[in-house]
């Protein structure tokens, strides 16, 4: 565990003083999320076991580990939707801009618009065509939308989705194939401009070219929204992250540069994992 | 396409296998025609029967007295509408909140004894309830009246549209749920705007149902809209209704009225069925427009 809160800073920077300068010139990135001992339960099973992990703005992190290990959880406490399952309890704090989420009077609702996510099997509402899906966030909450087209314009361009829509917007989001499906709930949740976007292992139902597609705009959201994805295949990680924490059995294993986390684990149990003898 | 999957089916299942096959296909088939002689025979009885006394005036005229020939029971026919629409504005609004409630909330303990109360009372015999809502009704306000019959009907309809909403919510997957919840929508509009939505059609016939049911019931509304050979005028009179006055003509001893029950039987077997097919439309209309 101990590692793991040594390799916050990455490691080109150890051992070496960081002046205030350089952290102001954006060297290292600022901190979005930072969760603080962070225990999730369903019931009386424990699932989270005092996680503290930074989660670096405009940066791409993915939560590594087996089946299990409690990476659906820890992001499902990022956006409070954890306690919206049955007998689920959250503990500790998750500083989102240095302001705990859980703390009294907060509203979840309000972190969920700022911290949006996508889920692992693509979930378009089916009574909605594809333009009213991307407006749902908007919509359904009452809100009145100004210039709607442009909104549907520029959040199905940003999930690289609108080239292929464009001339069936009218059309139920449950028609298109399941790659779609998936960046229309991307585009949906971009359609609110969230701070954060939550990725729950979002090409795990994917077939390889729709998944090489959601990397690809993974990439490019990176540079203006702080993204947390989830996922158990670790040639991905490799491709779309910056930063790599290993989750094993509810607690983290090892956080780091991503290149660093695979070419030269600090943790035996990282290694086993990546090398794939056990997970 | 057909004849070459069967095909391959025959050449690739051994003999045994493809006998048990067939003796269960056709004890299925069996069944099913079985299952469907009741209601088609039933179809065709009301019909022969009914579609002789079956005239303008009937739907048209008020009951004429004993003895003078011709007459109708439109009164029966708009007392029905009025008892299955009272009914239905208490009964419908009632149990697809219950059922809300039981779906989101059904795991307190106030949940389980509102979902037990339900089905108690959806097998409480129609007449008990009828008796109850005598007591309740009748007597305290020293009249038989529309409202009454309304009430009846609307307690018969409530554990139905309740019970089958919260099943059908429950069959809404969680992940359209979450995917309104991510998205920064308050719970209430992610289950209004969402769940519901999402169920709708099947809710809507649970709904009709319950409504096909409560047009036919018979046995509440003895003790409560009583009957009435005149217009309906207000809702705090009795009122005719055509399973009541089917019921009485079919008592009767004369002839004519036998042939006219006959034919309101027939009616009221339309009306259910009309109800049926424009709910059914409205509400598939209404899904795929939007």
């Amino acid at each position: 565990m101990m590692k793991a809160t040594e390799s916050f800073v990455p490691t080109a920077e150890k051992g070496r003083v960081v002046t205030i300068a350089e952290r102001e010139s954006a060297i290292l990135p600022a901190e979005k999320i930072r969760s603080v001992d962070l225990r999730a339960s369903f019931g009386a099973t424990e699932v989270l076991k005092g996680i503290t992990l930074p989660i670096l703005e405009r940066q791409v992190t993915a939560i590594i580990g087996p089946s299990g290990c409690g990476k659906s959880t820890f992001v499902r406490c990022l956006n409070r939707m954890h306690e919206t399952a049955h007998r689920a309890t959250v503990a500790g704090r998750v500083l989102l801009d240095g302001r705990d989420i859980y703390r009294a009077g907060i509203d979840p609702v309000a972190i969920r618009r700022r911290v949006g996510m996508v889920f692992q099997k693509p979930n378009p509402f089916p009574t909605m065509s594809i333009a009213e899906n991307v407006l749902a966030g908007l919509s359904l909450t009452g809100e009145r939308i100004p210039h709607r087209m442009e909104l549907v314009e520029k959040a199905l361009r940003q999930a690289a989705l609108w080239d292929e829509v464009k001339d069936i917007l009218p059309r139920s989001g449950a028609s298109l194939s399941g790659g779609q499906q998936q960046r229309l709930c991307i585009a949906r949740a971009l359609a609110l401009d969230p701070e954060v976007l939550l990725m729950d292992e979002p090409c795990s139902a994917l077939d390889p070219i729709a998944t090489a597609r959601i990397e690809e705009l993974i990439h490019e959201l990176g540079d203006h929204v702080t993204i947390v994805i989830v996922t158990h295949n670790m040639q991905q990680a490799g491709r779309v992250a910056d930063h790599t924490a290993f989750l094993y059995m509810g607690e983290l294993v090892e956080y780091g540069p991503t290149d660093r986390v695979f070419t030269r684990p600090a943790e035996q149990r990282t290694e086993d994992y990546i090398t794939g003898r056990f997970g | 396409m057909n004849s070459r999957k069967n095909s391959v089916d025959r050449i690739a299942l051994p003999g045994r296998r493809k006998i048990t096959d067939l003796v269960v296909r056709t004890l299925c088939l069996v069944a099913t025609l079985l299952a469907l002689v009741p209601l088609l025979s039933l179809l065709q009885f009301v019909i022969v029967r009914g579609a002789g006394g079956l005239s303008w005036d009937l739907l048209t005229q008020l009951p004429r007295p004993v003895g003078e020939p011709g007459g109708g029971m439109a009164n029966a026919i708009v007392g029905t509408l009025v008892l299955v629409g009272l009914a239905s504005c208490v009964g419908i609004p009632l149990g697809i909140t219950t059922g809300i409630y039981l779906a989101e909330y059904g795991h307190t303990r106030t949940a389980r004894v509102v979902r037990f109360s339900a089905d108690v009372l959806s097998g409480v015999p129609s007449i008990i309830v009828g008796m109850f809502v005598y007591g309740l009704m009748v007597v305290t306000m020293k009249r038989f009246s529309a409202v009454a019959g309304g009430v009846a009907l609307a307690i018969l309809m409530l554990p139905t549209v309740a019970r089958s909403t919260e099943e059908l919510l429950k069959l809404v997957p969680t992940s359209l749920r979450e995917a309104a919840l991510a998205l920064g929508v308050p719970r209430w509009r992610a289950t209004l705007r969402v769940v519901l939505r999402t169920a709708a059609p099947g809710i809507a016939t649970g709904v009709m149902l319950a409504v096909a049911r409560a047009a036919g019931e018979t046995a509440p509304l003895l003790f409560t809209a009583l009957n009435s050979r005149f217009w309906p005028t207000s809702l705090d009179r009795p009122i005719a209704s055509l399973p009541v006055q089917i019921f009485t003509y079919a008592i009767s001893p004369y002839e004519e009225w036998h042939r006219q029950a006959w034919a309101a039987a027939l009616v009221l077997v339309a009306l259910v069925l009309i109800l049926n097919v424009a709910a059914r439309f409205f509400v598939r209309h209404r899904t795929d427009a939007r």
